[in-house]
């Protein structure tokens, strides 16, 4: 090769990662960077996107959020849904994956009620929320069952009374969510050697003791990092809500999102909305960062 | 070797069992009674003492379903929606992850942080800015606005997945052909796509998911009936009439098929796509 020749393609091998990633990085600077400031410009607008010529309203929006009751019980109600789910989807997540790795079961039957118990996570949500609709019914199967078992004296309207919706939403996404941490769990249980069992075998550990000392260790680092975007991803729920209870009875199960949705498209309040939208942005942003840290980390 | 088949050890394992029972009706029942409620009657559905398996077996809800063009119309648009987002997302994403996996260049650790950290902002944050957007485009209530969003929802883990499959392949392939003076470019189609194959099923098996199930911006950026995806039309079923419960559930049967045809076709590319990104 020619000296000039050789520049010429050292020079196409500096230009060459970025031309292949151009088309990526314009689609997410153009509709995911772009909105996130235009969002965060409409919060401190008067009547944005509704208004040609918004004018400047300053703090106004998020002063109004802070001041509404309403924002504070989604907030709470927000923390009381992702903190359960994550808690019980990591606890249900993690039994059914101990179960399935214990050789006291035959092959088989492992490999077919793996594929069943993975069920709840191949349906939408929007159907998960229909299916417990139906389930929860006043006249369904599940009060019918707990009238005849004599465990609840009277139909309970689960989605409708203010006593037990956010208990029944929170239920139903339980049951949707818990398959990711029971496969990333079984994932885990298969990679750690067997010679740490062997070897607590020969020093005569029990089996609870194998699991505290052996395989939950051996297992925080999957459990961390699904816990953190398991918390993530469940804080920004929406459809299961705004189906089962649209966030009522009387706000009951308001949550961020149905909150700032309902004040966007039912009040037609797009400055407060957005203000209330960074608002979820900057909790997300912090866990994120929070994540990104965790995973360098290790 | 762990002494078996004493008395203790018996009760052990059947107690497992029973364990593996109750945990197989609380993850199948639900999806159990939607399958049976949608072959039932509408008056069934309600029965008391509520009927296990469907006393008068009918598919009238299906039929109902099937028959009506306005329903089938829902299914098009999310096949094609999630169809034309799978494959824009795939080409894209493949382009991005050749680009990562195979150069070293300026700003690489940080647009990889950024990538990482795209796939966390949340969807009500962008919802807003978005309808702004399509509204003063002119492209509200179409199938662009619709592909569009879904983009940048999908393309941030379709990457992550994609450069983590190409960084698995031997990188000695795509030099033989530039030792032999062809470019990048002729290494990616010639030598990268073919041996890729699984990595591009599971991104598009992830892509087409989430596509499928998407519900926020189908729900706020379009607004005839004609546009509304499958997710949407099963919410419509529900304030229409007075619950057709049986058709919402043959419906919701229908809206899951794709998804259980996935995964039990391709379990393996079903799994690595949806556990890559938190396992990582």
């Amino acid at each position: 090769m020619t000296r000039q020749k050789r520049s010429h393609h050292k020079l196409k091998r500096a230009i060459a990662p970025y031309l292949y990633l151009s088309p990526a990085l314009l689609i997410i600077g153009l509709l995911m960077l772009l909105p996130m400031v235009t969002v965060i410009g409409y919060s401190f607008q008067n009547s944005a996107v509704l208004r040609r010529d918004p004018s400047f309203a300053g703090l106004k929006h998020y002063q109004a959020i802070f001041a509404d009751p309403v924002f504070w019980a989604s907030l709470w109600h927000t923390l009381y849904f992702t903190c359960m789910s994550v808690v019980f989807h990591m606890t249900i997540g993690m039994v059914f994956a101990l179960m399935l790795n214990s050789d006291r079961i035959n092959p088989t039957l492992r490999n077919i009620l793996r594929v069943l118990y993975i069920l709840p996570w191949l349906f939408t949500a929007v159907i998960i929320a229909v299916i417990w609709r139906l389930l929860l019914e006043p006249n369904g199967v599940v009060n019918s069952v707990l009238m005849q078992m004599g465990i609840i004296g009277s139909k309970v309207e689960w989605f409708s009374s203010t006593a037990t919706a956010l208990h029944a939403v929170t239920f139903a996404n339980i049951w949707a969510g818990y398959p990711l941490f029971m496969v990333s769990l079984l994932a885990g249980l298969q990679g750690i050697p067997k010679d740490f069992y062997e070897a607590a075998d020969i020093d005569g550990a029990k089996a609870y003791q194998k699991l505290i000392f052996i395989t939950i260790p051996q297992l925080m680092p999957i459990i961390i990092s699904i816990s953190l975007l398991d918390f993530i991803w469940t804080m920004q729920v929406f459809p299961l809500i705004w189906i089962t209870t649209g966030g009522g009875p009387i706000y009951s199960t308001e949550v961020l999102s149905t909150y700032t949705y309902k004040l966007a498209f039912s009040s037609y309040n797009l400055s407060q909305a957005s203000a209330s939208a960074v608002v979820i942005l900057l909790i997300s942003l912090g866990l994120t960062l929070f994540y990104i840290r965790y995973q360098k980390a290790r | 070797m762990r002494k078996r088949h004493t008395p203790k050890d018996r009760l052990i394992t059947a107690a497992l069992h029973v364990a593996l029972a109750a945990g197989l009706f609380f993850a199948a029942f639900p999806i159990y009674w939607m399958l049976s409620s949608s072959f039932k009657s509408n008056t069934e559905i309600f029965a008391l003492p509520p009927t296990v398996l469907p006393k008068a077996f009918t598919l009238e809800a299906y039929a109902a379903i099937l028959g009506d063009p306005v329903k089938l119309r829902f299914f098009f648009n999310s096949y094609f929606v999630a169809g034309a987002v799978t494959v824009l997302t795939v080409l894209i994403a493949l382009l991005a992850a050749y680009g990562f996996s195979r150069f070293n260049f300026r700003g690489k650790g940080s647009l990889n942080t950024l990538i990482i950290s795209t796939q966390t902002i949340p969807p009500i944050t962008l919802l807003i800015p978005f309808f702004g957007l399509v509204v003063s485009y002119g492209i509200f209530d179409t199938y662009v606005a619709l592909i569009l969003t879904y983009l940048v929802f999908t393309l941030p883990y379709a990457i992550l997945l994609m450069t983590g499959y190409l960084n698995t392949l031997p990188r000695d392939l795509d030099e033989a052909v530039a030792v032999d003076g062809g470019t990048s470019w002729t290494a990616l189609w010639r030598v990268i796509v073919p041996i890729s194959l699984p990595g591009i099923v599971a991104t598009s098996v992830y892509t087409f998911l989430l596509c499928w199930n998407e519900f926020l911006f189908a729900l706020t950026l379009t607004k005839s009936t004609s546009m509304r995806t499958v997710p949407i039309g099963i919410q419509m079923l529900m304030g229409q009439h007075a619950f057709e419960w049986n058709q919402m559930m043959a419906m919701s049967v229908l809206g899951s098929l794709p998804l259980l045809v996935i995964y039990l076709v391709a379990q393996r590319f079903f799994l690595a796509g949806m556990t890559a990104g938190s396992v990582k």
